[in-house]
């Protein structure tokens, strides 16, 4: 398999304060990679670097596609080909859930009206708010705007989808909705690279689960080897303490 | 003499309401000269000092901080009486336009780039991740937000403008007040004066009342 993401090295300091300390990781297609790690380990770092949220140090390095990742004239390419979702949403308020889906399509994609419509309205059934299409974010819920989310990011049709902890500013019951919406997502073979605290989900979707602590990358493995039998201490503490409760 | 004869003399106004209406003009020409240059100073000293190079970024800084700080009449005073003893000498109108607009441009440059630090991180991120080219991102997600926001105080900033303009008097500008004064001194009757200030609230009554509206559309609306 073809590896769509590529990670070497990579490495990024805010100040003296060690973000990422020297990770490797590769993502192939088709496969779903979670990480998972206390909060400051770096785990939305690392993916907001893929797309240059973030800038790294060098040398680290990260291909996305064949296309290394940098500032200039590829970077366009590679946000393209990279879809976010984003804790926070961050839907375009001022644009109809319709508007929101279609824009990026047809600014860099170059769709015409028509296609884009239809596309829009295969994706809003897709995550199941068609019946939404023409109102705007603030007259949704969390689950629903979340949901709207993954299907703008969906629409350019992106190699690999990254989800930057998707559900940790939902109400409890609206979290279910939004794991199923990726749940499908996963079995339809999209490449996914999520950051979570939902154990579970991880458990029963991820082909790899990658457990990240001080901007490194402790142990990675299947979710059955990493939850039921984790080699490293520090794994197994992290996964106690928050499976205790 | 009674109150009206004294206050609202009708002969006086007659007289004197030529006079009053050339005042008009050149008030209303001054105060929109000075929005509109101050508009497009105020855009591009935001934009300077929101994304330049460092040393453009101060520099916007100082002129935002020192044109904010000077009172307009002092400024148009400087122009006009103390510029010809470095050999610069400005018209009555070319002075209180240059004051006025430089003012206006540094309040502009403030609204215009708090409206832009007011659109959340999130707005820029998203864009960003979607592969939106930095225009677009500015044309389509940025700037229509930005301007809800800004719509309001700059239109109070308008409202300034045009009351600023009646300082031009001081420097033998023929405006409405300049105007006022010189029709009271030969009528030897305030009426034009009484009628300058109704002027003044007739232009700039509706420009408040939109203020308020405005205000509250947008308060309504949130962010949408």
């Amino acid at each position: 398999m073809t590896d769509i993401v590529s990670i070497s090295k990579l490495s990024k300091k805010f100040g003296s304060f060690t973000a990422l300390d020297g990770i490797d990781l590769n993502v192939a297609e088709g496969e779903v990679v979670c990480i998972i790690g206390p909060s400051g380990s770096g785990k939305s770092t690392l993916i907001r670097c893929i797309n240059l949220l973030e800038q790294f140090d060098s040398p680290g390095r990260i291909v996305v596609d064949g296309t290394t990742v940098k500032r200039g004239k590829e970077l366009a390419r590679v946000r393209a080909e990279v879809g976010m979702v984003f804790q926070s949403f961050n839907l375009f308020p001022h644009m109809t859930i319709r508007q929101n889906i279609k824009l990026a399509p047809m600014r860099v994609r170059k769709t015409g009206d028509q296609a884009a419509d239809k596309l829009a309205q295969q994706l809003m059934q897709q995550v199941g708010i068609e019946a939404q299409a023409d109102k705007y974010p603030d007259q949704l819920s969390g689950g629903q705007q979340q949901r709207v989310a993954i299907a703008r990011a969906l629409a350019m049709k992106p190699r690999i989808l990254l989800f930057d902890e998707p559900t940790s500013s939902l109400d409890p019951e609206m979290v279910g909705e939004v794991l199923d919406v990726m749940k499908r997502l996963a079995e339809s073979g999209v490449t996914m690279l999520v950051v979570t605290h939902e154990m579970g989900f991880a458990r029963q979707v991820a082909d790899r689960v990658v457990f990240m602590d001080g901007g490194k990358i402790v142990e990675t493995g299947k979710p059955d080897a990493i939850f039921d039998d984790p080699r490293e201490a520090r794994t197994r503490n992290f996964l106690n303490a928050i499976l205790a409760h | 003499m009674s109150f009206a004869e004294t206050f609202f003399n009708w002969d006086v106004l007659v007289n004197s309401f030529p006079l009053l209406l050339s005042g008009l003009k050149i008030t209303l020409f001054l105060g929109v000269v000075a929005i509109i240059a101050g508009l497009v100073l105020g855009l591009i000293v935001a934009l300077v000092r929101l994304y330049g190079v460092k040393p453009a970024r101060i520099i916007a800084k100082i002129y935002i901080d020192i044109f904010r700080s000077i009172p307009i009449l002092v400024l148009l005073i400087v122009v006009y009486y103390a510029l010809p003893f470095v050999g610069l000498r400005l018209s009555p109108f070319m002075s209180a336009a240059l004051a006025l607009t430089l003012v206006s441009g540094a309040y502009t440059a403030e609204i215009f780039r708090a409206g832009i630090e007011a659109i959340p991180r999130g707005q820029f991120e998203a864009s960003q991740a979607l592969g939106l080219s930095y225009r677009h991102m500015m044309a389509d997600i940025v700037l229509p937000q930005a301007i809800r926001i800004v719509i309001p105080p700059l239109t109070n900033n308008c409202i300034n403008v045009m009351k600023d303009t009646a300082l031009a008097s001081v420097v033998a500008m023929p405006d409405l007040l300049k105007q006022a004064t010189q029709a009271q001194a030969l009528e030897a009757n305030p009426t034009p004066l009484i009628v300058a200030a109704l002027m003044y609230i007739a232009i700039l009554w509706p420009l408040v009342y939109l203020v308020g509206r405005l205000e509250k559309k947008y308060r309504n609306e949130v962010a949408r």
